[in-house]
């Protein structure tokens, strides 16, 4: 039992990685019809805006120390983060300490402004191509931008941590009257499953409750008829693909203290989150949330011993095992649309 | 077509003998009748630095790149040397190898073994290299080893670990510097019974792919004849990212040490999932829970940041071990401040085993006096040397795998810079680590013979 | 002739000088010279690459050019058919067209298996099960198929599957008498034998392996040209351009979607038993889904549903990735050496990041441009430029490409 609900937590955390991933998929699919390639590239972007941030956060002064030696016998060097020596070391220590909140603040405006910059000159002009271009076209853009992010920060993960209180884990097993240690948490999975519910929630309420948010939903339905009625479409679906990087780059943000970044991150989560938005329906914002808290959910069941040793190497292959089946019994994914993307 | 000059093998000499099956593989070369594959004609040797330079691995192929072109500048005679001055054989004089400049061509592995062996397929068809060497991985070794074996030129093997290469996969024309799955459980095993006793239950989380498994035997192996028990041996898929899942019921297992048969980016995660889930805080049958991680390089603590302080693992070579455990070591200090003079740091241990490699055929050609591949396997057969940094080493006859010491190391708690990031627990002595050619874990090939090529 | 149109025939006659000629046309440089080193591709491994995953393409396009089908896991095929032929390598022996035939066989079959359930769904439902399928293959292949330690290790894993000396090979031999491997053959024709041409400074190499590769693709190509023209491409063109009016009719689309989808499964089953022979080693790696995806890319940079486009987009692709990846600082320094030190410093620094190892960075950028600005891929720029030498206008050009390359999903 204990098992169980640890995995059912595991899977909640897997699951809000890639319901948020989906999310800005499927917004970026529904508002545009596009099929983006080069979303993992916006997640991993997001991921190394707090890398960059600690970068700068810990950028030095740097002093020779004549009474110490490096690796080559020459004097070594101090180096003194700039922080330490303006706001002094402790709140410098600090500062330094929550570099990965703080790229929040700074990844938002970078994303959207990717974001525009990528709608309006390239995404653009695919509108009216085949899927197979965008997908295609999109695709070197993804890879451009991570041999781009190769070719600054090398291709070795880089280490980025949580804050010093949201390290270690939370013993929920003691609260529900389970021995110790058996069903254990870490604090920043759970901040990063609250911080998915926000987003996600927020993302809802945004085209829920707004106006803005009303047009562009009536835009995903009737692109045609909402630009009849002498409405800019165009100019909010490009806000609504800044939109979309955001959500993609804060997901990336926050997940960099749960494993250290590397370049080719996006590309590791590309394929599963596109498996997530099918599964839940192309065009379905719902469906992708649905899909992707489920997948994660399965996946974390898939990798319990118990089940392996009933099905060897399940674990590797459940996501799309589950793809199948759904697809084969909904025809249209979890909650999709009828007639998208379907010829 | 006065001038056409036919150089008549292939198609008409193999299709006559090849009729009985004995197709000759003829790889080509400038000068085929020299008769082995790609025989140098001019004044230069070419060498193929085969390394991961797109993926994940793709710093490490960047620091073994770095070792070649230290290594081909020293043997051309430019620099300060490095390793030659304490080198114990003395052939080498600086002026290229048989006083042919050397000239090389890099390529990209990518770690995959389909794309390692075009690369090398290109190095020796297109660019007529007579050696490979490179690689950060065991499957890319192996089967870049079978090529040059078929092809008939040399393999010197760059990092790999895994006890196949030269055990069931050993071929003739291939050599490994680089230590083992063996050898790390082997040195492994005295210094987890010295720092945590004989009384443990071990947990394995393995890669699920050939070299997660050789080492997931080896270690297993080794420990249980300590006295530990294995609980539970779990394999993960190698594209795994969050290893949450696999984690999180270790605590509960019964175990009190996890073992992280991971190596790379797998590795990183793992770790740091396993430090996120305050394994490295807590207690299980009254003892302090530990994480070991049998092989992991100078790379992966950097990646690993402070998770990686106080994790036991173990490293073929480290920039300290002539400093910290004085001159049996020597040629490491030599090494250190030619690479650290012209890079700006340490060399990592992958870069050492590429540049030794290096030297070492350079020397074993010399030795022989021809680059001829069966006279460089003869050279190297049996060889034993000494200040290269590793101490005295033999490179055994037998499956042509180098037998010296292992250094054990723990992760630093307050590391000074970026580059000191691990300290040296123990170097456990040959001795030790030494195991007879015919070992079970090492059985099922055989070397063959070597191949000269055309 | 040849029962093709006057056209298609010229086509095919082009392609097959191109094809007989390619180790003259690739190796324009004399031997040893810089440039030789960077840009002369007439070597045999690489004349290989070409033709084959030329057939890979070319059955891709049977399916995705005339269908619309986007499969996203063609790769499987390949992947399967290369375990296959070396598995006969492994077992039977070394002649390699017993590896080729059955690869040819069990990818059909795998494709039959896959085709029948995916094509259920079109769209993107329908790429995404490919992807799946080939996921899954890929993912049991490098783990638990593929463990050396169990008695079921059809794949061996991530070393890939190799030859041995202990191999049965009941039709030849385990071992040749010096002790060596023996090597993939054609009733005794070396795959690897080769028949080198001096001609002053030039050194061209006939490959017997390449030469049969070579000749696979021409038929391969042939019948491509031939089913794009008969009654029924004409109705998997039809599939493509409605298949529900195609339903409303009466006509049941998918005997016709699955044998095209048969089809190019074993086309890339060929290519897999094809690369196989070249090189008997089978790697899971050509089963991942970035080499479906690579597989699409050639397709759609060289131009979809048209009859060269596949063999343009593979070369192109296959080209860039072997040679950009190969140059490194020493190379461009030769190359540019006649340039004063300052200025060849400064260029080295600026080609720097985009060779060796930032062949991908050069890649996904040509891609990027190509698909940009060539919407029809490399045969719409062949047209423009003829189009320019002949006087048409871009416009007429651009027009026909547009009406040609109408949805391609």
């Amino acid at each position: 039992m204990d098992q169980i609900i640890l995995q059912f937590l595991n899977g909640l955390d897997k699951g809000s990685a890639y319901a948020l991933i989906a999310l800005g998929l499927t917004l970026i699919f529904g508002t545009l019809g596009v099929v983006n390639f080069a979303h993992g590239a916006l997640f991993m972007i997001g991921a190394f805006c707090a890398v960059t941030v600690q970068r700068i956060l810990t950028l030095s002064t740097v002093v020779e120390d004549p009474t110490k030696t490096d690796f080559l016998g020459n004097p070594a060097k101090i180096s003194t983060p700039y922080v330490e020596s303006w706001f002094g070391p402790e709140m410098g220590a600090a500062l330094i300490d929550w570099s990965v909140p703080l790229a929040i603040v700074f990844a938002i405006p970078i994303m959207v402004a990717l974001g525009f910059i990528m709608e309006r000159g390239l995404i653009k002009h695919f509108y009216k191509r085949p899927h197979a271009d965008q997908i295609l076209v999109t695709f070197g853009l993804a890879i451009v931008l991570q041999e781009v992010i190769k070719a600054f920060y090398g291709a070795n993960p880089i280490p980025t941590g949580a804050p010093e209180v949201f390290r270690g884990s939370f013993d929920f097993g003691v609260l529900i009257g389970f021995d110790p240690n058996a069903i254990i948490y870490p604090y920043w999975r759970m901040v990063y499953f609250a911080f998915a519910a926000v987003i996600i929630g927020a993302v809802f309420a945004f085209l829920q409750f707004t106006t803005f948010g009303m047009v562009v939903r009536a835009g995903m339905a009737d692109r045609e008829t909402v630009g009849l009625l002498g409405i800019n479409i165009d100019r909010r679906f490009t806000i609504m693909f800044g939109i979309a990087a955001a959500v993609a780059g804060l997901a990336g943000v926050m997940y960099a203290p749960i494993n250290s970044p590397n370049y080719h991150m996006g590309m590791d989560f590309l394929v599963l989150s596109f498996v997530v938005v099918v599964v839940g329906g192309m065009g379905s914002l719902p469906g992708a949330v649905l899909a992707g808290f489920l997948l994660g959910i399965l996946e974390a069941f898939a990798s319990m011993n118990e089940v392996k040793a009933i099905f060897p190497g399940i674990d590797q292959i459940i996501i799309y095992v589950v793809a199948i089946i759904i697809i084969l019994t909904r025809p249209r994914g979890l909650m999709g649309r009828k007639g998208v993307m379907e010829e | 077509m006065s001038n056409s000059n036919f150089t008549r093998r292939g198609v008409l000499k193999t299709g006559s003998i090849a009729g009985a099956g004995l197709a000759l593989p003829t790889y080509l070369s400038a000068a085929a009748h020299s008769g082995f594959t790609n025989a140098p004609t001019g004044d230069t040797v070419t060498l193929g630095f085969n390394v991961p330079q797109s993926g994940p691995y793709a710093d490490e192929g960047a620091d073994e790149l770095r070792a070649f072109e230290l290594a081909v500048e020293h043997l051309n005679g430019q620099g300060d040397g490095g390793m030659m001055s304490t080198f114990s054989s003395k052939v080498l004089d600086g002026t290229g190898i048989m006083g042919k400049k050397v000239d090389f061509v890099t390529g990209d592995t990518q770690t995959k073994s389909d794309a390692a062996r075009a690369s090398a397929k290109s190095m020796i068809e297109k660019d007529g290299a007579i050696m490979i060497s490179g690689g950060s991985s065991s499957g890319v070794a192996v089967a870049v080893q079978g090529l040059c074996q078929e092809a008939g030129v040399i393999f010197m093997a760059g990092l790999t670990h895994s006890n196949d290469t030269t055990g069931k996969d050993k071929k003739a024309n291939g050599f490994r510097h680089f230590f083992n799955a063996y050898m790390s459980a082997a040195a492994l095993a005295p210094v987890l019974e010295q720092l945590y006793g004989t009384d443990r239950r071990a947990y394995h989380l393995t890669a699920d792919y050939t070299w997660g498994w050789t080492q997931e035997e080896s270690i297993a192996a080794a420990t249980e004849a300590l006295g530990w028990d294995t609980v539970e041996k779990v394999r993960t898929p190698l594209a795994a990212t969050d290893f949450s899942s696999y984690i999180a019921p270790v605590l509960n297992s019964g175990a009190d040490v996890l073992v992280l048969n991971h190596y790379g980016g797998n590795m990183v995660n793992s770790l740091t999932n396993a430090v996120q889930f305050g394994l490295r805080e807590k207690q299980a049958n009254g003892k302090n829970f530990e994480i070991v991680v049998p092989l992991y390089s100078e790379l992966m603590a950097k990646g690993a940041g402070r998770n990686i302080a106080g994790i036991v693992g173990s490293q073929n070579w480290d920039w300290k071990l002539e400093n910290e455990k004085g001159d049996r070591y020597a040629g490491t200090n030599a090494f250190v401040k030619s690479f650290g003079e012209k890079y700006g740091f340490p060399p990592s241990q992958a870069a050492q085993t590429c540049y030794a490699q290096t030297l070492l055929y350079a020397d074993a050609v010399t030795r022989a006096g021809s680059f001829n591949p069966c006279a460089v396997v003869e050279a190297l057969e049996g060889f034993e040397f000494d200040g290269l940094g590793n101490g005295p080493t033999l490179y055994r006859a037998g499956d042509h795998q180098c037998f010296k010491d292992v250094v054990v190391v723990r992760g630093k708690e307050n590391p000074e810079n970026e580059f000191d990031l691990v300290e040296i627990v123990e170097v456990t002595p040959t001795e030790q680590v030494t195991y007879p050619v015919d070992h079970p874990m090492f059985s099922g090939g055989a070397l063959g013979s070597c191949n000269p090529g055309a | 002739m040849l029962g093709l149109t006057k056209k298609d025939f010229t086509l095919f006659v082009v392609v097959i000088v191109m094809v007989a000629l390619a180790p003259f046309l690739l190796n324009p440089f004399p031997q040893g010279s810089s440039l030789a080193q960077m840009f002369n591709a007439g070597y045999p491994d690489l004349m290989q690459r070409f033709v084959i995953f030329g057939i890979l393409v070319i059955g891709f396009n049977i399916l995705f050019g005339l269908t619309g089908y986007l499969s996203f896991g063609h790769a499987a095929f390949l992947g399967v058919g290369s375990y296959s032929a070396v598995w006969m390598f492994k077992l039977l022996g070394m002649n390699v067209i017993p590896g080729i035939l059955l690869s040819m066989v069990v990818a059909g079959i795998f494709a039959l298996a896959i085709g029948y359930v995916s094509l259920r769904r079109s769209g993107i439902y329908f790429s995404i099960l490919t992807l799946a399928f080939a996921q899954m293959s890929y993912n049991l292949a490098y783990s638990v198929l593929g463990n050396p330690s169990s008695n079921f290790n059809l794949t061996n894993g991530e070393t890939g599957l190799q030859l041995l000396l202990t191999d049965p090979r009941i039709l030849g031999q385990s071992t040749t008498p010096d002790g060596s491997l023996p090597v993939t053959n054609f009733f005794g024709i070396a795959m690897r034998d080769s028949y080198e041409l001096r001609l002053g400074d030039w050194l061209f190499t006939f490959n017997a392996g390449y030469y049969l590769c070579g000749i696979i693709m021409l038929i391969s190509f042939y019948i491509s040209i031939r089913i794009f023209r008969s009654p029924f491409g004409m109705m998997l063109r039809a599939v493509k351009s409605n298949q529900q009016r195609m339903n409303y009719t009466g006509l049941n689309t998918k005997p016709y979607t699955l044998a095209a989808f048969v089809i190019s499964g074993v086309y890339a089953g060929l290519a897999g038993g094809l690369l196989s022979s070249m090189d008997p080693l089978a790697g899971a790696e050509r089963m991942h889904w970035t080499a479906s995806g690579e597989i699409v890319i050639m397709a759609i940079l060289g131009g979809v549903g048209t009859l060269i486009g596949p063999i343009l987009g593979a070369g192109f692709n296959e080209y860039f990735k072997n040679i950009l990846s190969k140059i490194n600082d020493s190379v461009l320094h030769q190359w540019l050496g006649f340039l004063p030190d300052g200025i060849e410093d400064f260029l080295v620094t600026i080609i720097h990041p985009f060779v060796g190892k930032g062949w991908h960075l050069t890649l996904g950028l040509l891609f990027m441009i190509v698909i940009i600005f060539l919407p029809g891929g490399l045969v719409e720029g062949g047209k423009r430029l003829g189009g320019m030498i002949t006087g048409r206008t871009r416009r007429s050009a651009k027009a026909e490409a547009k009406q040609r390359n109408h949805p391609a999903e």
